[in-house]
């Protein structure tokens, strides 16, 4: 296998949870964390009330890192003190979010990072038994986890009365295999109860309600749960000085596509606009090229168009509302303002496009990996993303007719918020903001005039039994 | 069909990490099974079904419904290549052709056509099948063969690539 190029950190790089992360002589056993200061961290968290640590993971005010960036203290207070059912804890491992990765690196070179935050974890919320749920395409990923849980154990780090605290708590590894579905919470329940990932409608089967085998249950992505560590050592309140207000701390933004040099890079949330990132971080485009679009959060993020400008609200000194304008490349890698401009900061997983690249063709891509993993249970979805897919596969064919992109809009606008899951956001979104932001690309390829098409067996006649 | 005991023990570990249900351990028997095996037979449905107690179409139901579960054998070396967007970019499809043809695979049907989405070669040897990200997605055009990655693949290493696994 050849080595995964090592690369450098960027001197603006916050390296926090990515400290250890292609350094040199770093290793995932346990000797090499415990040599790093590894489990200093729990041994501290194991002398506070679980309630405290919960109070400083809000304090903190981290939001998941999985893709809808949700507060996680706030989604940890669910849990009622003195639950009587059992409590789980799932880590998501599942990365699998096109334009995502990250957890990759964490898992493969410092698994015990997010071992010690998963066993944090689950000392504040009371939880006995966790699993941490890993796509099934990270086989050695898999055996690595696997072997740091073993070797923490054998130190007393977890199994019963880890630490001699009297509490005890097991964690294992469950592999996926193949669905991109098995990434969504509830589907991922579904999944480790030995189901087809059909994800759960909410309400009622909020996880941290109704999880797994009905009782609550916290899913967290695998870099939140390091951060849980970071949180600990800091305090919630210095932790909170990373990053910027109701956007604190640091996450990892992981390029692909057209730069010269794509990468992953871990900085303080919002601390870099799109530009410096592109730019300073990955080496600009190519010779020659100019930008074309960007897709800032994970492939179900809406797409940026590069001339797009945004008017933005903000506070002026004042106090007063001033409105700034701003273009893509200005745009601050943060939660907020990413949102306000239209698209979001999801997964930190950025799609580079520059001008040699055919719009309808991108979208394309994307549809057939929608159409490929849907779940199939809600028609809009299953039934939406195939056709969405058809239509591209069709003007790219040659075959496409005039009005194929006000049908593309129209199928997308019938699938979002009319799903069991968030699966239905994801799939239509592409193609929403492909098919408007890029009309002129649709329109220029789709060109054929044919009136529309009625199936003779079923005349509006028949349908409403009008000749009978 | 032979269960070795070093199968069977597998079996029972897997199975006892699930204390509140033997039903989680459909997929790692699953996984278990297609280690050993390379593809899961019927008989195989039945004897995992019997072993967790549930009826063989919840067993058959998941089989259909992971990607990485296969009915029949794949090549010696199994090759999944990315076809997604950030390896599309870089190349992937291009790639996917000299493999082929380097491997002796005949073409592809695509991931979403009811036939099988597996290509094998007439001697067994190499089987390929388009897979979705990999989640390594900045050192793209990615390809796994079996449980190896390779990053950054150009199509003049893919004789040494395949090499090591004929
Ligand atoms: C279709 C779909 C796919 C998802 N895939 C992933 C994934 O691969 N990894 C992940 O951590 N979260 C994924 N999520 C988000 C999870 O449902 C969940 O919000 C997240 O794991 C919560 O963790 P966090 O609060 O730490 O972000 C996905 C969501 C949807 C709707
Ligand atoms: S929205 Fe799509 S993926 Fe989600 S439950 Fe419905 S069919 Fe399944
Ligand atoms: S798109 Fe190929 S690994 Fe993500």
């Amino acid at each position: 296998m050849p080595a995964p190029a090592r690369r450098i950190p960027h001197p603006r790089e916050k390296r926090m949870i990515f400290a250890n992360i292609d350094r040199e002589g770093y290793t995932p056993d346990i000797d090499c964390y415990l040599r790093h200061g590894g489990y200093a961290e729990l041994k501290k968290a194991v002398t506070l009330k679980p309630a405290d640590i919960v109070a400083e993971v809000k304090a903190s005010g981290l939001r998941g890192r999985g893709g809808a960036g949700f507060p996680t203290g706030v989604k940890w207070g669910f849990i009622r003190p003195g639950e009587t059912k059992p409590v789980y804890l799932i880590c998501n491992a599942d990365e699998s979010e096109p334009g995502t990765f990250k957890d990759r690196y964490i898992i493969h070179q410092d698994p015990h990072q997010l071992i010690e935050g998963m066993i944090i974890s689950c000392f504040a919320l009371n939880v006995h038994l966790a699993y941490l749920y890993i796509r099934g395409e990270f086989p050695h990923g898999a055996k690595i986890l696997e072997n740091a849980i073993a070797e923490a154990k054998a130190k007393g780090f977890l199994g019963k009365n880890l630490l001699g605290t009297g509490f005890d708590l097991e964690i294992y590894v469950h592999r996926g295999a193949g669905a991109y579905i098995c990434g969504e919470e509830t589907g991922l329940i579904e999944s480790l109860e030995g189901k087809r990932a059909y994800p759960r409608i909410k309400p009622p089967y909020f996880p941290a309600v109704l999880g797994l085998y009905m009782c609550p249950t916290i899913v967290n992505n695998v870099e939140t749960l390091c951060h849980i560590k970071h949180i600990v050592k800091m305090g919630g309140a210095d932790y909170a000085k990373l990053g910027k207000p109701n956007n604190t701390g640091t996450r990892i933004i992981g390029v692909s596509g057209d730069v010269q040099k794509p990468g992953y890079f871990e900085i303080e949330v919002g601390s870099i606009t799109m530009g410096e990132l592109i730019n300073d971080f990955c080496g600009g485009l190519k010779p020659g090229r100019t930008l074309k679009a960007i897709i800032p959060g994970g492939s179900s993020a809406k797409v940026f168009r590069a001339d797009e400008r945004f008017k933005l609200k903000a506070k002026a000194a004042d106090g007063s509302m001033v409105e700034n304008e701003i273009g893509v490349l200005d745009i601050p890698l943060d939660f907020d303002t990413m949102a306000a401009c239209g698209s979001m900061a999801g997964s930190g997983g950025v799609i580079v496009m520059d001008d040699t690249r055919d719009m309808v063709e991108v979208l394309n891509n994307l549809n057939h990996f929608y159409a490929h993993e849907s779940c199939g249970q809600c028609t809009p979805c299953r039934e939406g993303s195939l056709w969405m897919r058809k239509i591209t596969d069709r003007i790219l064919a040659g075959g496409g007719v005039e009005s194929d992109p006000e049908l593309l809009a129209s199928v997308s606008n019938r699938i979002a918020g009319k799903t069991i899951c968030a699966f239905g956001e994801a799939c239509s979104w592409p193609t929403m903001s492909f098919v408007a932001k890029f009309k002129e690309e649709f329109a220029g390829k789709a060109k054929k005039q044919v009136p529309a098409f009625t199936p003779p067996e079923f005349t509006s006649e028949i349908l409403t039994g009008a000749q009978h | 069909m032979q269960i070795p005991p070093q199968l069977q023990a597998q079996v029972d570990e897997a199975i006892s990490h699930y204390p509140v249900s033997k039903r989680s351990a459909s997929l790692p028997l699953l996984h278990l099974f297609q280690e050993h095996f390379g593809y899961i037979s019927e008989e195989m449905i039945q004897w995992i079904a019997a072993k967790l107690e549930l009826e063989a179409i919840k067993i058959e139901q998941i089989v259909t419904f992971y990607p990485m579960f296969r009915r029949q054998p794949a090549g010696k070396a199994h090759i999944r290549i990315c076809r997604t967007l950030s390896c599309a970019l870089a190349g992937a499809e291009g790639l996917k052709t000299t493999i082929c043809e380097i491997a002796g695979i005949p073409p592809l049907r695509h991931a979403n056509s009811a036939e099988s989405p597996i290509s094998v070669s007439p001697d067994g040897k190499f089987s390929i099948e388009e897979v979705e990200c990999l989640a390594s997605c900045g050192s793209g055009p990615v390809i796994m063969v079996n449980d190896d990655l390779y990053e950054r693949v150009t199509a003049e290493e893919i004789p040494t690539i395949l090499s090591k696994y004929r």
